[in-house]
C-alpha cells in the first residue's frame, strides 16, 4: 500500500484527511494487513458458499409511530420551513 | 438510610422494595451518591439523565399500586449508543454530540415497562470501537480496581458503573467481547446472548451481523434476570430470531445440568500471561471436582477467527457509517458544495480508529481486494460456525480465559492497533458463529486485578451458561 492508496480510500469513503493523518494510516495498515493476511492460509475451498440464511420481509403497512417530527427537523443542520435544507448538487 | 450497595443484587432489592425498607427513590439516591462522589475521577457515565428521580417516582407507584415486576426500581446505566428517546445518544463522537434520540429502542421499550430506572448513559469507545474506552471523543475511563488502569471496552463505562457501585446492572453491546472483555477486567458477570435473541432495533449499529445488546452484572443471577427480560422477538428487527424459531433452536438438553466442557487448548497455547493461564487450568479443576468432565477439543479454523472478524467487521463499518454525513443530524461542517461538507463533517467528526476502520473497510470491500479479503472471511466464518457447532455435539459447553491479559495501563496499546486488536482473541469465536457467551470472574492477581473465565453454549443455550456460572459462583465461595 502506498500514500497515493490511502488517499483513494480516504476520497471514496469520503473523509478530509491531514497530510500527517495520511502517513499514520498507511503505516497502521502496514501491521493490520499483515496480520489479516494470515487469513491466507485457511484451506476454505474454492468453491462458493450456500448459505442458509434468507431475507426476512414485513409487509410495508402505514401504523402510527411515536416519532416527533419536531424533534427530527430540529436535529437538521440546515430546514427551512419544516424541510431538510442541503446544497444544489446540480 | 444506608443501603449495602456492594453486595446489593436484583433479587434483594427487589425484595427490600417489596418489603418497604426503603423506596425506588432511594434506591436510586444511593447510587447517585456514588456517582457525586466517582464520577469524575472514574468517568464511567458521561451523562446522568435529570429525569431519572421521575423514573424513580414512578416504579414507586407500581410498588404502591401492586404492579412492580422484579426489574421495577432497579437503577441501570445504558451504553452511549443505545436510543432512549429525547435523549442524548452520540456513540461517545464528535460526529453524534448534538444527537437526541429520536425514539426508544426495544430493549429500552421493554426497561420503561418493567419499571427498570434508566440512571444515565456511559462512556465507550467512539461507535465501539475498541477494547479500553479509550477512543472516546469524550475522555479516557478508569478501572475502579486500579485507577492507573483501561476497564476495557468498549462497554467500559457500563462496567465501571456495575464494578464501582455507579448501578446495580447495566448493558453494553458487544460486536466482539465488548462487554465479556470489560467484565473480565472489572471482575463482573457478562453475557454476549445469542445472535437474534436481543434485537439490535434502536441500537447505533458498528457490524450488523455480529452486533449484540449485553448485560453486566455482579452475579450471574442478575445478567439471567435482565437476559430474560430482554430476549423476545421483536418483529422490526429482520435478525430478531422468533419465538417459534428459538424453540428449535435451543440445545436438546436444555434443563439438565451442563456436564462436559471442551476446551480448545490450542488456541491459547502462546500470548497468554501466565497469571492468566494458571488460573484457567485451575478454575478447569473446579469443575472437574465438581463433576464435569473437561474434554480437549481441536477448533482448527477458529485459529483464524480475529483475522475474520477484522476484515468482515470494518466491511459492515465503512457501509454503516456512510450514514453521517454532516447533512440531516449530527456534526455538520459547511463547505463550498455538498461534497465538501461530506469530507470535513466526517473528516472532523469521526475520531481515529473510526476512520481507520473506515478506510480498512472500504479497502477489503475494493474491487480486486473482495475475493482475498472480504470472500475469504467470509468463508472462514462459516467453517468456524460449523467446527463449532460440531463440538456441540460431543459438549455442552467450550471454555477458554475471557482475556490474555488482565487489564492493562492507561496509554498502553494505543499507538499499536494490533496489540489492541488481540486483546479480542478469545471473544471472536462466538460473535462469528453467532453463540451465546458468558465471562465470569475467576479470582484476582497479587496486585489485585480481577482475572476471568468464559463459556460458550450452542445457540439459544443461554440457560447452560447460567447453570454453570452459578455452580461456579459455588465452588468460589467454599474455597472463599
Amino acid at each position: 500500500m502506498e500514500i497515493k492508496d490511502v488517499e483513494n480510500l480516504a476520497e471514496l469513503a469520503k473523509i478530509e484527511l491531514l497530510p500527517e493523518e495520511k502517513q499514520a494510516l498507511l503505516k497502521d495498515f502496514e501491521g493490520i494487513l499483515q496480520y489479516i493476511k494470515h487469513i491466507e492460509a485457511a484451506e476454505v475451498g474454492s468453491e462458493k458458499e450456500e448459505f442458509t440464511l434468507k431475507n426476512v420481509w414485513r409487509e410495508d403497512k402505514v401504523e402510527a409511530r411515536e416519532f416527533s417530527h419536531e424533534l427530527i427537523v430540529k436535529q437538521f443542520p440546515g430546514s427551512q420551513d419544516g424541510y431538510l435544507k442541503v446544497k444544489k448538487i446540480l | 438510610m444506608s443501603i449495602d450497595l456492594k453486595n446489593l443484587t436484583i433479587e434483594k432489592a427487589h425484595e427490600s422494595l417489596k418489603q418497604g425498607e426503603y423506596t425506588c427513590e432511594e434506591l436510586l439516591e444511593a447510587y447517585l451518591n456514588v456517582v457525586k462522589e466517582r464520577n469524575t475521577e472514574l468517568h464511567a457515565y458521561l451523562e446522568v439523565f435529570a429525569d431519572a428521580i421521575e423514573q424513580a417516582r414512578e416504579a414507586d407507584k407500581k410498588f404502591k399500586n401492586g404492579t412492580a415486576q422484579m426489574m421495577t426500581g432497579i437503577p441501570l446505566g445504558i451504553k452511549d449508543n443505545i436510543l432512549f428517546g429525547g435523549h442524548i445518544a452520540s456513540a461517545a463522537s464528535k460526529i453524534l454530540e448534538n444527537h437526541t434520540a429520536s425514539y426508544d429502542s426495544f430493549v429500552i421499550k421493554e426497561l420503561k415497562s418493567a419499571g427498570a430506572v434508566i440512571i444515565g448513559r456511559t462512556n465507550m469507545d467512539e461507535f465501539a470501537m475498541g477494547s479500553s474506552t479509550q477512543t472516546s471523543a469524550y475522555g479516557v475511563s478508569r478501572n475502579p480496581h486500579d485507577t492507573s488502569r483501561v476497564p476495557g471496552g468498549s462497554s467500559g463505562g457500563s462496567a465501571i458503573a456495575v464494578a464501582a457501585d455507579m448501578a446495580l446492572v447495566a448493558l453494553g453491546t458487544e460486536t466482539c467481547g465488548s462487554v465479556r472483555q470489560p467484565s473480565s477486567f472489572c471482575g463482573l458477570v457478562g453475557l454476549k446472548p445469542t445472535y437474534g435473541a436481543l434485537s439490535r432495533n434502536g441500537i447505533i449499529a458498528m457490524g450488523n451481523s455480529l452486533d449484540q445488546v449485553a448485560p453486566f452484572g455482579k452475579t450471574v443471577k442478575d445478567v439471567e434476570i435482565v437476559f430474560n427480560l430482554l430476549s423476545k422477538h421483536d418483529p422490526e428487527d429482520s435478525t430478531s430470531v422468533p419465538e417459534n424459531l428459538r424453540s428449535g433452536l435451543k440445545p436438546k438438553a436444555q434443563g439438565l445440568k451442563p456436564r462436559t466442557i471442551g476446551v480448545p487448548w490450542h488456541l491459547f497455547d502462546k500470548g497468554v500471561d501466565p497469571v492468566v493461564m494458571e488460573n484457567f487450568k485451575n478454575s478447569m479443576e473446579k469443575f472437574k471436582n465438581a463433576g464435569y468432565e473437561i474434554i480437549d477439543i481441536e477448533l482448527p479454523f477458529s485459529k483464524y477467527s480475529l483475522e475474520a472478524y477484522y476484515i468482515i467487521m470494518p466491511a459492515e463499518v465503512s457501509t454503516n457509517l456512510a450514514r453521517f454525513d454532516g447533512i440531516r443530524y449530527g456534526y455538520s461542517k459547511d463547505g463550498e458544495n455538498l461534497k465538501e461538507v461530506y469530507m470535513k463533517s466526517r473528516g472532523e467528526g469521526f475520531g481515529k480508529e473510526a476512520r481507520r476502520r473506515i478506510l480498512l473497510g472500504t479497502y477489503v470491500l475494493s474491487h480486486g481486494y473482495y475475493d482475498a479479503y472480504y470472500n475469504k472471511a467470509v468463508k472462514v466464518r462459516e467453517r468456524i460456525k460449523e467446527e463449532i457447532l460440531k463440538v456441540f455435539e460431543k459438549v455442552d459447553l467450550i471454555a477458554t480465559p475471557t482475556t490474555p491479559t488482565p487489564a492493562f495501563k492507561i496509554g498502553e496499546k494505543l499507538d499499536d492497533p494490533v496489540a489492541m486488536y488481540l486483546c479480542d482473541i478469545f471473544s471472536a469465536p462466538a460473535n462469528l458463529a453467532g453463540v451465546p457467551s458468558i465471562a465470569l470472574p475467576s479470582g484476582k492477581t497479587d496486585e489485585g486485578l480481577p482475572l476471568s473465565i468464559q463459556f460458550m453454549a450452542p445457540h439459544f443455550g443461554e440457560a447452560k451458561l447460567f447453570e454453570a456460572g452459578k455452580d461456579f459462583e459455588k465452588m468460589n465461595q467454599i474455597k472463599n
